[in-house]
């Protein structure tokens, strides 16, 4: 009888220290927090950027502004299965001009690239920042598009046919990444 | 020559039969009517058991559309539907194109229907010329042509003068006047039942008022002159109501019931598909309530009639917004079998009342040959199959509109045979009769 | 029960609408009815950008097909329509009662050969939509139907109302004016009775429906009764031309038995919201000081109409094939 495999791949502590170090990285690779905002992507991304802003906090002692982004009416393939339904929308929130800033782009899992694809047209009708970087707390690879995250929490070797999910608190109850392995029927 | 239909359960009010007898027919006319008749030379035909055999069914209330409209229905098609639904006669509405206001017209239809050789047709006239409702049409060579009653159909008779009128007037060649029952400044732009149905869709109501007064207003006329006054398409509780006091007062009234408005009711404007313009006619589709007291009346004597106000439309007609829709539906060949599901097999009334309303009521009324089997009458026969599973077909009506809010329904009840002057003009081989030797 | 306006994190109760079509609210189910006003508050901040644009509709056609002069409508229609990137095509057709044209059927039938994906229909006709719909494999949306329904109209009405109230369930809403011959009043009451609001509707007995109870619904002709302790007053538009003398005696007494005012805004709650659909007659159905005053909300209406109105657009344009995949 085929059963789907899964594996712990991190651990709360594992991402909260992951979360810990890549706060770190951000302020010394940009010598300071000084016209920085991150802007997560939704569901998840929404949540570690929050969680990277209290750490900046915490180290810095600045508020960096937060914003959520919601790439549905941007995705590539929205309009190219007519049957069915639509993916749901959810609000965008970026209650900062992003104009001149260092946009963060925070998302949990980066795989083919399309979603960052999305994410960075949406974030260019909001204006024209100075520079965007992407943070991703799992680099499982294969992608598509010509797309490199700036920030990796962990990079995870992954076949295809093997699905990656990150839990958070604030969404699924507790913290951990999740490697599942779809045996073939 | 002679055929001997052995073996049926004849229905024959008027002579007060209902059992097992044989009909030997002569040529046009019925022979006798006995147990055990011998064959005697004739050709037996043996009716399955189950079947019955009535005096032939009369719709008195039928709109041919010839002359003027003949894309919707001509009196060959008209006539074809009516004795592919039982019917052996028909008595057509003057509001055709020119209106049945003079005797040529009422001439070029008895030729039409002479070359069709179906149905019997009884032309009704007009009331008044063009049936505008300001003067009154040439009554009198009207009848003499072959018009067996009056009516401005579609519309009431403009004035109570004018009705009071034309009762006078008919009244004096033993014509009965019939009466769309409708108060114009009720009816206004009304498409459909006022109430809860109507309400939701958005679509204007007639209320049943509308008619009652129209009812109200002829029935105290008809007591007035003490001529014959008859309520076509009888759709309100109210109009019953007055309909039956009327008669208790001995007023010369009588009214006819349309299946769809002892079959249907206003909900069916909302389902099972919203703004079905076949669920328009007027009067419209009115409420339970409405559709119990026809029911009744039916049930307790107060209807003399069922008559089916058959009013075909081209389906480009239908196709359109429904408040741009024409009123009325098909009704010659679903009758039968919504007379017999809902009414006998529903325990309403027994067989020999149906063949009253159906036959022998609209033959007294209008005065015309018919309503039953005694010897020497026309051999206009129609055969029940009052057990036959029917399902409607719109698409395999006989009529050229197939404009009926029935299609797909399954009736218990259909019709086996109709003979029109001892011709069989109707077979239906599924109630067992495929062929008549 | 208090479900205040959504949580982004929860998943919806639903994710898409059931037909193809939006002929009418009275097809819709509550959860339906969520998950638009949900999708427009994630549109109406598309229209606070600085590019009022995204590519959601991007390829598609949206006719907009106005049997009936319009302004209002078609111009929330068709902004909503740009917003999301649709090409959009206006047809106005001009109609008259005494020149016959081209039957409905041989419109929608010709449109069809263009093969649109969604057809955004006004009509005078009740029902009109219904047919076009039979018709038509494009999904319809029901830009007002004659006297039946104005189901977008209802939706930015629920929209304003929740984005102050927070919720529909269990507040008091008087709609008052011309019952009998307004759509917006039946999308308003299916909605709002749907959704748990308790409703009362008020009029002269001229313009009150038939049966109006059998939607749910509380009648009163009694002004006072209908406002007392309301949360949300609809007033619905008298009809000038077609109703002084025939439904009540004059405009003059109409306004003084039904109109507006502030005195008889103090019987409501102090936070009464007073809502119109438009175009306002002021000093008929509403006293000048009511509807410039702080009570009333009749402008975010228009602006929450371009947002209700990109979520039907987005939720019926992915989905336009939905039956035939049943």
């Amino acid at each position: 009888m085929p059963e789907s495999t899964s594996a712990v791949v991190m651990d709360a502590d594992r991402i909260a220290r992951t979360l810990t170090r890549i706060a770190h990285e951000i302020v010394e690779r940009n010598k300071g927090v000084e016209d920085l905002a991150l802007v997560g992507v939704r569901t998840r991304g929404v949540h570690i950027a929050r969680r990277l802003a209290r750490t900046l906090r915490e180290i810095t002692q600045h508020d960096i502004p937060t914003g959520a982004l919601d790439i549905t009416l941007y995705r590539d393939d929205l309009m190219r299965h007519t049957v069915g339904p639509q993916p749901v929308v959810r609000r965008t929130e970026i209650p900062f001009s992003i104009d001149d800033r260092k946009i963060l782009l925070v998302d949990d899992v980066l795989y083919t690239g399309r979603t960052t694809r999305a994410a960075l047209d949406a974030l260019i009708d909001f204006g024209r920042p100075k520079a965007i970087q992407l943070i991703v707390l799992v680099d499982r690879g294969h992608r598509e598009l010509p797309i490199k995250a700036d920030y990796v929490g962990k990079n995870l070797p992954t076949s295809p046919e093997e699905s990656v999910q990150v839990r958070l608190q604030e969404t699924d109850g507790q913290d951990e990444v999740v490697l599942q392995q779809e045996a073939a029927v | 020559m002679k055929r001997l239909l052995k073996g049926g359960r004849v229905v024959d009010p008027a002579n007060g039969i209902d059992g097992v007898r044989d009909v030997l027919v002569d040529g046009d006319r019925i022979a006798r009517v006995g147990v055990g008749l011998p064959a005697d030379g004739a050709t037996v035909v043996e009716i399955p058991s189950g079947l019955i055999v009535c005096p032939g069914f009369i719709d008195m209330h039928v709109h041919l559309r010839e002359p003027g409209q003949e894309h919707k229905e001509t009196i060959a098609t008209g006539t074809a539907s009516a004795v592919a639904g039982g019917f052996t006669a028909v008595a057509c509405m003057p509001n055709t194109n020119p209106v049945n206001d003079d005797a040529n017209v009422t001439t070029y239809i008895l030729d039409k229907a002479r070359d069709a050789n179906l149905a019997r047709v009884y032309p009704i006239g007009a009331v008044s010329r063009s049936s505008q409702g300001e003067l009154l049409a040439d009554i009198g060579d009207l009848h003499k042509a072959g018009c067996v009653a009056i009516t401005d159909d579609g519309h009431p008779v403009k004035t109570a003068m004018l009705l009071r009128r034309a009762l006078e007037y008919a009244g004096m060649f033993g014509m009965v006047v019939i009466e769309h029952c409708e108060e114009p400044s009720l009816m206004g732009d009304g498409v459909a039942h006022e109430g809860f149905h109507a309400a939701s869709l958005g679509l204007r109501g007639i209320p049943g008022a509308c008619e009652a007064l129209g009812v109200e207003r002829g029935v105290l006329l008809s007591e007035l002159t003490g001529n014959a006054f008859h309520v076509a398409h009888m759709s309100a509780r109210a109009s019953m109501r007055a309909v039956r006091k009327g008669k208790e007062a001995g007023v010369r009234v009588t009214c006819e019931v349309a299946p769809h408005h002892f079959t249907l009711t206003d909900e069916a404007l909302a389902t099972p598909v919203a703004y079905d313009t076949n669920t328009k006619m007027n009067p419209p589709l009115r409420e339970a309530a409405d559709r119990d007291a026809m029911l009744a009346g039916i049930a307790d004597g107060t209807v003399d009639v069922i008559a089916t106000d058959h009013a075909p439309h081209h389906y480009d007609e239908k196709k359109v917004e429904f408040d741009r829709a024409p009123f009325g539906i098909v009704g010659l060949e679903t009758a039968v079998s919504l007379a017999l599901d809902r009414l006998v097999h529903a325990g309403r009334v027994r067989l020999p009342r149906l063949v009253e309303l159906m036959s022998v009521n609209p033959a007294r009324i209008l005065k015309v040959t018919g309503g039953t089997l005694s010897e020497g009458a026309p051999a206009d026969i129609t055969i029940l199959a009052p057990d036959l599973n029917v399902r409607v077909e719109a698409a395999k009506l006989r009529s050229r509109s197939k404009n009926t809010p029935f299609d797909g329904w399954d009736l218990r009840g259909g019709v086996a045979a109709t003979f029109v002057g001892g011709r069989p003009l109707f077979l239906n081989p599924e109630a067992g009769i495929s062929t008549i030797p | 029960m208090s479900t205040p306006v959504h949580n982004v994190d929860r998943p919806p109760a639903v994710t898409s609408l059931r037909s193809k079509d939006l002929l009418g609210i009275a097809d819709l189910l509550p959860e339906e009815i969520t998950l638009v006003l949900d999708t427009a508050d994630a549109m109406k901040e598309i229209g606070l950008r600085p590019i009022k644009k995204v590519p959601a509709l991007r390829g598609k056609t949206v006719v907009n097909l106005f049997f009936e002069p319009s302004t209002r409508t078609r111009t929330s229609f068709e902004i909503a329509e740009k917003r999301l990137s649709a090409d959009t095509l206006n047809i106005a057709i001009a109609t008259s009662s005494v020149v016959k044209g081209e039957t409905l059927a041989d419109t929608a039938m010709n449109l069809e050969a263009m093969n649109p994906d969604i057809i955004v229909l006004r009509h005078s006709s009740s029902g009109a939509c219904h047919l076009l719909s039979r018709i038509c494999r494009s999904g319809i949306i029901n830009a007002g139907d004659g006297m039946h329904e104005h189901p977008t109209q209802a939706l930015l009405d629920a929209y304003t109302i929740r984005e102050r109230k927070k919720q529909l369930r269990g507040l008091k809403v008087a709609i008052i004016g011309d019952l009998l011959h307004s759509r917006v009043l039946r999308s308003n009451i299916h909605l709002l009775t749907k959704m748990g609001a308790d409703v009362w509707v008020c009029g002269p007995p001229t313009l009150m429906p038939a049966d109006t109870r059998r939607f749910g619904v509380t009648p009163t002709n009694s002004v006072e009764q209908a406002v007392a302790s309301a949360d949300v007053i609809m007033l619905l538009r008298i009809q000038l031309e077609r109703m002084e003398g025939a439904y009540f005696p004059s405009l003059r007494e109409y306004f003084d038995v039904f109109g507006m005012t502030e005195a008889r805004l103090t019987l409501a709650k102090p936070d009464v919201m007073i809502m119109h659909p438009g175009p306002m007659n002021r000093g008929v159905e509403i006293a000048s000081e009511v509807a410039d005053g702080p009570y009333s909300v009749i402008l975010d209406q228009v602006a929450n109409g371009v947002a209700v109105r990109m979520a039907v657009l987005y939720l019926l344009a992915g989905g336009a094939e939905h039956e035939e995949a049943a």
